[in-house]
């Protein structure tokens, strides 16, 4: 790209071939970030962005290869328009909510059923971390640079509320309201907060880790009930398949 | 065209008047004369041109669109929920049915970012076939639309080719995965199988005819007064609302927007090794949609031909443990899709099922954009744009 003129991106040559693609087709795999220090494009992209935003930036951390930064909740919005007016980046790709409170165990761990996962109990949050228990996330992109960064912000527990990027992206619409009607994150100074998958009338919010999954709750799954031993294998032993290295 | 004046004779005027403006006359007319007060149309949830079960309300001045409010949700499976509850290996099977025209394509990066957390890597011819049974459910998914859209502009035979030709890909795709459709065909580390005999010849061939097809379609469509007159100048994306509405894939690229994620993402399967071009339109009609797919859809085919040629030998499964574990921590992995950018971000905690599944489908950013696409057109060309947009409910609703 020769107009490009970004003069705080100290990145090296070999890697900003592949990640940026100012020559399309000559992506070289081999050529993954080295696993100890920043990949240059993100580095640069997390200068940029710690560099408007101060002490807004309260976490950070690259995820194969993805900028994964977390902002202060009154900083969502200025961390959207920052996106889109200095990191080029226009094209919005999603929208969610994550709840980190481990759900109602199911089933033990020790109970040797593998069919149906057991998460830890305890409540640990993901990178760049997390103030409590619910958190949004969107990712952004650049179509023209052809890098994304995935931005995170903590809401509060019992009422969740965080500022709407509507006004940045119009194609927030969507996935704010489907964070609101899965969540319960209320979005502020969104133009029609309204259900988007669920009827009108439906109460509570699915994907929030509280809310039980009716189908499992009316019938638990079986668990495993057909097992084909593998080749050359004898069959497994009751109850408690070994974890085999092949 | 001629013209009654006010002293009753009639007057041909000697020029030639465009067919939109003649419309727009029409409507001037109409709106003299007539009080016409806005009208509700509900259109859907079980329309022909909504692939499902897309339900659009329409606020009418005449025949001219008001304001359009899709209602989406009547197919939502939750599968974001069902994810919490299931194993990785479990979890591909609700995934092929979130497009499932190319349910293939699905199923990819999912088992992709559970192979980047895993730390393992698909051995070499694994991710040959992945690459070719990933453009083929692109073929097929597209040349579904190649031929629909001709029946949104009333072109019956279109649509009669597409099924039957469509038929080609599918068979192949049902040849090496035993599904038509929902293969379940990946596994964390490889795939299931290896390519049944003979395959790559029957793939050579099915290739060649699906370009002649794309070559009929061309002839028949793309040159068509009526097609034309239908879809040129109509749904028009600019180029920064569509990406600032997530539009992504053909449509996004019909817009001018040189972004295609085989390319310029991160690398995922042998992309990198292939040779092929991006197309892009610059009008962001829904013609341009239509010609944009014409387009990628011989250029998979030509990619596909490419990789037939260098498939490499060796394993098609690297070594996992029996039990699939994933161990702790967060991808975002994306792929271009046939509908569009595909996406998932998955939260792992160490335990056999992920402990948060995002899933991001091309088709709900790509409709999301349709109240304010939808402003202001006439309802005959609502249909065509809904065709142009080419969703599939699955992908909207998950």
């Amino acid at each position: 790209m020769p107009d490009e003129s970004t003069p705080s991106e100290p990145t090296a040559e070999a890697e900003t071939g592949s990640q940026v693609g100012d020559a399309p087709s000559d992506e070289t795999p081999d050529a993954v970030e080295p696993e100890p220090e920043l990949d240059p494009v993100v580095a640069s992209l997390l200068e940029r962005i710690t560099a408007e935003l101060g002490d807004a930036v309260l976490g950070s951390a690259d995820s194969f290869g993805t900028l994964v930064i977390r902002v202060r909740p009154d900083a969502w919005r200025s961390a959207g328009e920052l996106a889109k007016r200095s990191l080029d980046c226009d094209y919005l790709s999603y929208i969610a909510g994550i709840d980190w409170q481990p759900a109602e165990k199911l089933v033990s761990e020790d109970s040797g059923d593998t069919s149906t996962p057991a998460q830890p109990s305890e409540m640990t949050f993901g990178v760049a971390g997390s103030a409590g228990r619910f958190q949004v996330l969107a990712h952004v992109q650049s179509t023209a640079k052809h890098w994304g960064v995935t931005m995170k912000a903590d809401v509060d527990d019992e009422s969740p509320h965080l500022a709407s990027w509507v006004p940045v992206y119009a194609g927030a619409d969507w996935h704010e309201r489907e964070c609101w009607e899965m969540y319960g994150i209320v979005f502020d100074g969104h133009p029609s907060l309204r259900h988007l998958y669920l009827p009108a009338e439906f109460e509570g919010h699915p994907l929030r880790k509280d809310f039980p999954l009716l189908a499992r709750e009316v019938k638990p799954w079986p668990g495993i009930v057909d097992v084909e031993p593998m080749p050359g294998e004898d069959a497994p032993a009751e109850g408690s398949p070994a974890e085999v290295e092949a | 065209m001629s013209d009654v004046t006010t002293d009753g004779t009639t007057t041909i005027p000697d020029f030639e008047i465009e067919p939109g403006a003649l419309r727009h006359l029409a409507d001037a007319a109409v709106g003299v004369e007539l009080d016409t007060g806005d009208m509700i149309l509900n259109l859907g949830p079980q329309h022909p041109a909504t692939h499902g079960t897309l339900r659009l309300v329409v606020r009418l001045d005449g025949e001219r669109v008001v304001a359009a409010d899709p209602v989406i949700g009547y197919m939502h499976r939750g599968y974001e929920k069902l994810s919490e509850y299931r194993t990785y290996p479990q979890i591909t099977t609700l995934i092929n049915r979130i497009d499932w025209l190319s349910s293939f394509a699905n199923e990819v990066p999912f088992i992709h970012g559970a192979e980047m957390l895993m730390e393992i890597e698909a051995p070499p011819r694994a991710q040959y076939i992945r690459t070719i049974l990933t453009e083929l459910s692109r073929i097929a998914t597209i040349y579904l639309f190649l031929g629909e859209m001709g029946l949104q502009v009333g072109a019956l035979t279109p649509a009669f080719w597409g099924f039957r030709d469509r038929e080609h890909v599918l068979n192949l795709i049902e040849g090496a995965t035993g599904g038509r459709f929902h293969p379940n065909f990946n596994r964390i580390g490889g795939i299931k199988d290896d390519l049944p005999w003979g395959w790559i010849a029957d793939c050579r061939e099915a290739m060649k005819k699906i370009l002649d097809g794309c070559d009929d379609f061309e002839d028949v469509l793309v040159g068509n007064e009526i097609f034309e007159a239908r879809t040129r100048g109509i749904g028009i994306v600019p180029a920064e609302l569509g990406a600032a509405y997530g539009l992504s894939g053909a449509n996004l690229r019909a817009s001018g927007v040189d972004w295609d994620l085989r390319r310029d993402g991160k690398p995922y399967l042998v992309y990198s090794e292939l040779d092929f071009k991006v197309w892009t339109h610059a009008d962001g009609d829904s013609f341009a949609r239509y010609w944009v797919r014409l387009q990628e859809t011989r250029e998979s085919a030509r990619m596909v031909l490419q990789m037939l040629d260098n498939i490499p030998t060796g394993p098609i499964m690297a070594k996992v443990p029996r039990i699939i574990k994933v161990p702790e921590g967060e991808v975002w992995v994306e792929t271009e899709n046939p509908l569009g950018q595909m996406g998932y971000y998955l939260v792992s905690k160490g335990a056999t099922g992920p402990f948060r599944v995002k899933i991001r489908s091309a088709s709900f950013s790509n409709v999301s954009i349709l109240p304010w696409l939808l402003r202001g057109v006439y309802v005959p060309d609502i249909i065509t744009i809904l065709g142009s947009l080419y969703f599939i409910l699955g992908d909207i609703d998950r």
